[in-house]
């Protein structure tokens, strides 16, 4: 009797794929939107799309309760400063997607003040492509990065040796 | 009164300014010199050309013209609805020319455009400091002789490691 | 003994950095702010977070290339850059376009027109408190994506005209997609306006704030609904038509106070008359052409011929090589728009190469943001969004 119980109540796992189940499916992002891109994402957000679905609906203005930075739009000289302060403001874990070809490249805007990426400065998870990308490109953009997110390793967030 | 009147009455009034009237596809461009602009705007706003539509600059470097750097104001008159463009001239060793803020507020921020991006010099604006790029940035971009790629001022940032340790896989 | 609440309230100015990154300031606008106790005494608004070298790649492109550039300039509504480039640079040139191509920029451009007032007036609301609105109008707005996607293949970067034309005609079927979607919008501001308008938090927050005498209008450079709220009966589509306008009829909307309140009520009424707009030029859409063509070296051939002739494939080749086709005269075009946020103008030098020698932007964001400083003085810190919502800075075209 209560063996039957256990069985069809209590479900076994590891601690590590626990966590990362809770946090793919809660991951609050931050949008950092610049540019038309920006107005892409609201789409994202807006009725038709709707990030929800995947457990995402908590934007988050503020780098410190969030734990996905969203880069969307180009990032210009005057701009890095800050995007590497947000980066650095947002606690671990955390991770970063790179949306649209501004973002990620520079885009068209081959320029003496557009950033030619912003992957050169910090680290990026993810890279949306197109200009802008469509929702359903940044929704499936999204869902590789749970799958990222959900094969984390909880050991790779021992501190770093020192230098 | 018509453009027209305006213009001719201005060349009249102002024979050493004004150095040439020319006009392309059905607009009016008034050519003057650099110096004598507050002088003709003030004029020209009081005959009816009462708002300052755009301000903007032209690096003469390839094109030509009398001087280096060319200002080119774009006036409207709300109540002919005529536009007129007055280019001023003025020369690479001294870019400076007075500023028009007193007569349009609009010309605050259009000036330090264009002081941002020519280095051209308004005397007498309130506050003419950069406004598109950063504080410390050096050169002015729209010069023709400025690279398009810059002088890599887009690559001189500190890289950000994600301070833990992740396994390459 | 006093009680604590009954003590003078002493404050010290507090100086407040808002932004560059902050949701109420749509993208990258900061503003250093000091206040007394919760009223704004002095702001500096700081900008230049997105400047993106639009005017120094202009040089580099040619005049086709240059429209995809146009397109990201204010990205709430790029149809109606494309359609001021194209002007200008037509201008320049001295193409006429055919009657069909002018009314289809007209539809276009006042579906975006729509699609801009829906998003500014919807994120207004939010910035105040009032999600339900934003959803209302980017639902609509997606429908009007949609339209989009069927006539130019793209959501938002849409690069629809081409100088002497457009990229492709509008398919077949178009007008009746386009009557549905409008039926909508009629609802839909409705819908808005019910929300909105009579609501004692929407009127509070929202009145006598921010109010632009008409004066300063003039003085600040400050063009479109804005400047029309403030009284100035200044419609650049009805004062200086350009691209067939002087065909349709529609009223200019004006108010009176200048506040953020009759901003919105103009920008409402202005999706109004955009309906009305774009029903006439579905109706009377004249049959022909939308390349004129060719010939002169400046638009492309249709696709079509491309692929499927020999002659199509060096006529493409011959616009597109760096030294044939495109020689524009010397000289020099400013062409004014009324795009919906103001006076959307571009300002085109040649030197009678393929590329412009110059390609200037008039911003209608850059002139009637320069205002803001004065307008928050005096008024609380809250009221802020509020006034940033209604002047509807895009970043893209404010800093280029």
């Amino acid at each position: 009797m209560v063996q039957d119980d256990i069985k069809s109540n209590v479900l076994t796992t590891t601690l590590e794929s626990a966590i990362n189940w809770g946090r793919k499916n809660s991951l609050w992002p931050m949008p950092f939107g610049t540019a038309c891109c920006g107005i892409e994402f609201m789409a994202v957000l807006a009725a038709r799309t709707d990030l929800a679905r995947f457990g995402a609906e908590a934007i988050r203005f503020s780098p410190r309760q969030s734990d996905l930075l969203i880069v969307a739009g180009r990032i210009s000289i005057k701009m890095m400063p800050v995007l590497i302060r947000i980066y650095e403001q947002i606690p671990e874990p955390k991770w970063v997607m790179s949306m649209g070809a501004c973002a990620s490249t520079g885009g068209v805007f081959d320029t003496y003040s557009v950033i030619q990426g912003i992957d050169q400065f910090i680290p990026v998870d993810v890279y949306v492509p197109g200009c802008p990308p469509r929702p359903e490109g940044v929704v499936e953009g999204f869902i590789k990065l749970q799958d990222l997110v959900g094969k984390e390793k909880l050991a790779d967030y021992a501190p770093a040796p020192a230098k | 009164m018509t453009a027209a009147n305006i213009l001719s009455k201005i060349k009249e009034n102002f024979p050493e300014a004004v150095l040439d009237m020319t006009e392309f596809a059905g607009e009016q461009i008034l050519h003057v010199r650099g110096p004598d602009i507050l002088t003709l705007l003030t004029k020209l706003k009081a005959d009816g050309f009462n708002f300052l539509a755009d301000l903007t600059a032209i690096d003469n470097l390839t094109l030509g013209g009398y001087e280096r750097f060319a200002v080119s104001y774009h006036l409207l008159c709300h109540q002919t609805g005529e536009r007129l463009t007055v280019k001023a001239y003025i020369p690479e060793e001294k870019p400076s020319l007075p500023s028009v803020e007193s007569l349009w507020k609009t010309a605050d921020w259009q000036e330090r455009e264009v002081f941002d991006l020519y280095g051209i010099k308004f005397e007498g604006h309130p506050n003419l400091i950069r406004i598109m790029n950063p504080d410390d940035f050096e050169g002015y971009p729209l010069r023709k002789d400025y690279p398009r790629l810059g002088r890599k001022e887009r690559s001189d940032f500190p890289v950000v490691d994600r301070g833990i340790q992740k396994k390459k896989s | 003994m006093t009680r604590v609440t009954e003590l003078p309230l002493e404050t010290d100015k507090m100086v407040l950095n808002f932004g560059p990154q902050h949701p109420s300031t749509h993208g990258t606008l900061r503003i250093i702010m000091e206040l007394d106790g919760e009223t704004v005494t002095k702001a500096t608004p700081e900008i230049g977070y997105l400047h993106s070298g639009f005017e120094k790649l202009g040089e580099d492109l040619d005049f086709n290339q240059y429209i995809t550039i146009t397109d990201r300039m204010n990205y709430l509504s790029p149809l109606c850059n494309n359609v001021a480039y194209a002007l200008a640079a037509e201008k320049l040139i001295g193409i006429e376009v055919s009657k069909r191509t002018e009314y289809i920029r007209v539809l276009m451009c006042e579906l975006s027109r729509i699609a801009d007032h829906l998003l500014n007036v919807g994120m207004l609301a939010v910035d105040l408190g009032a999600l339900t609105a934003f959803l209302y109008g980017f639902k609509l707005r997606e429908d009007i994506y949609d339209l989009f996607e069927i006539a130019t293949g793209t959501r938002l970067t849409t690069s629809y005209t081409l100088v002497g034309g457009l990229m492709r005609d509008i398919p077949d079927g178009y007008d009746k997609a386009v009557l549905k979607v409008l039926d909508e919008v009629d609802k839909v501001a409705n819908d808005i306006e019910t929300l909105l308008n009579k609501n004692r938090i929407w009127q509070d927050r929202t009145k006598k704030i921010g109010i632009i005498s008409k004066e300063d209008a003039i003085s600040y450079g400050i063009t479109g609904p804005m400047a029309r709220a403030t009284g100035i009966e200044w419609d650049i589509r009805v004062n200086e038509p350009y691209s067939s306008y002087e065909d349709f009829e529609f009223d200019v909307a004006i108010a009176l106070n200048g506040d953020v309140f009759d901003r919105y009520l103009v920008r409402m009424e202005e999706i109004r008359q955009s309906i009305k707009i774009c029903r006439q030029s579905l109706e009377k859409m004249p049959s022909g052409d939308v390349i004129v063509d060719p010939g002169l070296g400046y638009s492309l051939p249709p696709k079509d011929e491309v692929y499927n002739s020999i002659e199509g494939l060096i006529y493409h080749f011959e616009v597109t090589m760096p030294n044939r086709g495109m020689t524009p005269p010397v000289g020099e075009a400013y062409v004014p728009t009324e795009s919906p946020n103001g006076e959307l103008g571009f300002y085109i030098v040649s030197d009678g190469n393929r590329t412009p020698y110059r390609v200037r932007t008039r911003p209608p964001s850059l002139m009637n943001y320069s205002i803001f400083s004065k307008l928050i003085e005096g008024h609380m810190l809250s009221d802020a969004p509020a006034i940033i919502g209604s002047i509807n800075v895009i970043a893209g075209e404010l800093d280029r």
